[in-house]
C-alpha cells in the first residue's frame, strides 16, 4: 500500500502506524449522564465496515503527521487521504 | 472401515473414483431448532456437540462458501495451552485436553502431532514473566517445562544463540502442544455431526434476521428464509458484518493475518518455535514445508491478502531467528481475516437479542479452541447457561470493566 501524504506525496505504508478508525478524534466530552454507557460506546464499538473505512494513520518515520485515509477495507484501495489537523480545523470527522 | 489399507490399495489402482462424499448436501429445511451460523471450524465443532452431548434434534449449520474456506482452511495449525490468565488457561487446557481425545472421539484421523511448542525468552525479565506464566499453566492442570540455554541447545542446535540484539538465553516448552493437520478438523466433525443428522448447508449466505419484539424467528438466506428457535453466530472474521444485520455493534475489528510455506524439506525443525524479540514463529508440516507467520498487517480488512511490509518483516524475524532458514524457497503464501477483539480474548455469550448466541472474537489464536469453543458454545445453546469454562467470555465485560487481556494492550484490537 502507498500513501498519498498531503505534504510528501506518495509513500510506503511501512513508514506508518495506524491506530483505527477515524470517530477515535471525536472523543465525547464529558456528559452529564450515561458517562459510562458513552464512553464504553466511544472506545469499544469502532466501526468495521466492509468497504470505504476512515482512519487515523501516523507518519512515524516521517514528519510525524496524523493523516485521515479513506481506505477500502476490500480493495485495500485508498481513495483520499487528508492531514487530521486540517479536517478538525474544519469541523469535519464524522 | 472407510479408509482400510485393502481400500487404499484398490482405489489407487482403480483411479480413486470409489470415495464416497463425508457428508449429505440436504436442502434447507423450513425450520430448526437452533441454527449454527458459519461452516468454519467452531461452527461445526458447536453443531457436532449439539447433536452429541445434548441430544438436540433439529440442528443446521448455515455455511456461505464451502466447508474449510475460512480460517479452518488457512491457519497455520498450531495447539497449545500456554497462557497466563486463569480465564483463558482453563479454557485452552480443556480445548487441548479435547485435542488429544479428538482422534478416538471421531474416529478420524486428523494427524494431531504433540511435537511441542517452545516460546523463547531473551531477557532475564522476560525468562522472569515465562516462570510465571509457565507456573499459571501448572497450576491449572496444563504442562509446562523451563528450558536453560544448554538444554535448548541439545533441542535446537540451529537457532542465533548469539545475536548481538537479541541473545536466546532459553524457552517455555509445552511438550504437549504441536500441530493438526487443520483441514481434517473441519471435515471429521462435518461428517460426525451429519451422521448424527446435523444437516450442513454450503453456499447458504445469511443476509439478515427477522427480529420481532427484540426476539430472533427467522434468518434471511441466498436459499430462502429459514425459522428456529435459537441462532448461533460462528463467522469469525465476519462478526461484525454479519451481527450488524441484527442491529448489534460488537467490540471487534477485522484485521488480516498473512501464512507462509517453503519448497518441502528433509525434517529440521522439531517443534514450534516462537521468537520472543520479534513476530516470528515457525513448524515443519509433515509433508516437509516450513510453515511460519508473524504479526497481522494492523489495518482492517476484509481482503484475505495482506501486504509486503509484513511479508519482509516475518522473513526479518525469521532471518534474526534461524539464518539457515534464508535458503530456504517460499513456495505460498495467503491470509484470513481475523476477529480481533478489544482485549485480545474471546466472547461466547447470549446477545441483546433473546434467540441469538455470539462466538467470535477469537483473533489469531482460534484454532486451537476448536473443540472447547464448540462445547462450550453447544452448552451455552443447549442450557441457556455460560459453560464453567468460558464463563469470563461475555460480551458485556468491556462495558463492565472485566477485560481478559493477556497482553496488557489495552482497547488496541491490533496489537494483541
Ligand atoms: C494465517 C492464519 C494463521 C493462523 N494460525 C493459527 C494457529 O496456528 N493456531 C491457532 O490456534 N489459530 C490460528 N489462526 C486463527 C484461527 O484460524 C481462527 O481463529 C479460527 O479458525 C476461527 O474460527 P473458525 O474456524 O470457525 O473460522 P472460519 O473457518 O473462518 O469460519 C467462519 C465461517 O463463517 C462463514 N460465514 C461468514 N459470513 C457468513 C454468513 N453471512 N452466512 C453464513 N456463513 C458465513 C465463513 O464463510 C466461514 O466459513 C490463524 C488464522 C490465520 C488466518
Amino acid at each position: 500500500m502507498k500513501i498519498n501524504h498531503p505534504l510528501l506525496g506518495p509513500r510506503n505504508a511501512s513508514e506508518f502506524t495506524i491506530l483505527g478508525d477515524a470517530k477515535l478524534l471525536q472523543r465525547p466530552n464529558t456528559p452529564e449522564r450515561d458517562q459510562a454507557r458513552v464512553f464504553y460506546e466511544y472506545l469499544y464499538h469502532r466501526d468495521n465496515p466492509i468497504g470505504q473505512h476512515q482512519e487515523l494513520w501516523f507518519h512515524e518515520q516521517g514528519d510525524r503527521s496524523w493523516l485521515i485515509v479513506s481506505r477500502d477495507t476490500l480493495t485495500h484501495e485508498i481513495n483520499n487521504v487528508e492531514l487530521a489537523s486540517n479536517v478538525i480545523k474544519k469541523g469535519q470527522t464524522q | 472401515m472407510a479408509y482400510s489399507a485393502i481400500k487404499v490399495i484398490k482405489e489407487a489402482l482403480t483411479g480413486h473414483r470409489g470415495w464416497k462424499p463425508l457428508w449429505r448436501r440436504p436442502e434447507p429445511k423450513s425450520e430448526y431448532d437452533i441454527i449454527v451460523i458459519g461452516g468454519g471450524g467452531h461452527g461445526l465443532a458447536t453443531a457436532y456437540y449439539l447433536a452429541s452431548e445434548y441430544k438436540n434434534k433439529k440442528i443446521a449449520v448455515l455455511e456461505k462458501g464451502w466447508l474449510g474456506g475460512g480460517n479452518i482452511g488457512r491457519n497455520t495449525t498450531i495447539f497449545r495451552s500456554n497462557y497466563l490468565l486463569h480465564e483463558n488457561e482453563k479454557f485452552y487446557e480443556m480445548s487441548l485436553k479435547l485435542w488429544e481425545q479428538f482422534e478416538q472421539d471421531l474416529n478420524y484421523n486428523a494427524m494431531i502431532s504433540q511435537r511441542g511448542v517452545i516460546n523463547l525468552f531473551h531477557s532475564d525479565a522476560q525468562r522472569d514473566a515465562y516462570v510465571r506464566r509457565g507456573n499459571s499453566m501448572l497450576i491449572n492442570g496444563a504442562d509446562a517445562i523451563l528450558l536453560n540455554e544448554a538444554k535448548l541447545r541439545e533441542k535446537c542446535p540451529f537457532l542465533n544463540y548469539d545475536n548481538a540484539r537479541f541473545p536466546i538465553q532459553g524457552g517455555l516448552w509445552q511438550p504437549r502442544g504441536g500441530t493438526i493437520r487443520h483441514d481434517a478438523v473441519a471435515w471429521g466433525y462435518a461428517r460426525a455431526a451429519d451422521r448424527l443428522g446435523v444437516d450442513i448447508i454450503e453456499n447458504c449466505e445469511v443476509t439478515g434476521f427477522d427480529i420481532q419484539n427484540a426476539k430472533c424467528n427467522a434468518v434471511r438466506t441466498s436459499r430462502g428464509r429459514i425459522k428456529a428457535k435459537k441462532f448461533g453466530v460462528a463467522v469469525a472474521g465476519s462478526s461484525s458484518a454479519v451481527m450488524a444485520n441484527a442491529g448489534l455493534r460488537l467490540p471487534i475489528e477485522s484485521h488480516v493475518l498473512q501464512a507462509f510455506v517453503s519448497e518441502g524439506l528433509k525434517p529440521i525443525i522439531p517443534g514450534v518455535i516462537t521468537f520472543g524479540a520479534g513476530h516470528f514463529y515457525i513448524s515443519q508440516s509433515d509433508k516437509g514445508g516450513l510453515v511460519f507467520g508473524g504479526d497481522i498487517d494492523g489495518y482492517n480488512s476484509y481482503a484475505q491478502r495482506g501486504n509486503m511490509a509484513v511479508v519482509e518483516d516475518v522473513c526479518e524475524g525469521g532471518m534474526a531467528l534461524m539464518p539457515m532458514i534464508g535458503k530456504a524457497r517460499l513456495l505460498r503464501m495467503w491470509g484470513g481475516v481475523m476477529d480481533m477483539s478489544m482485549d485480545g480474548s474471546p466472547i461466547i455469550d447470549r446477545t441483546p437479542i433473546k434467540g441469538i448466541y455470539f462466538n467470535g472474537g477469537w483473533c489469531y489464536g482460534g484454532f486451537k479452541a476448536t473443540p472447547a469453543s464448540g462445547k462450550c458454545f453447544a452448552h451455552l445453546l443447549a442450557t441457556d447457561e455460560n459453560h464453567p469454562n468460558a464463563n469470563a467470555y461475555l460480551l458485556n465485560r468491556f462495558e463492565k470493566g472485566y477485560m481478559i487481556d493477556e497482553k496488557g494492550m489495552g482497547a488496541q484490537p491490533n496489537l494483541h
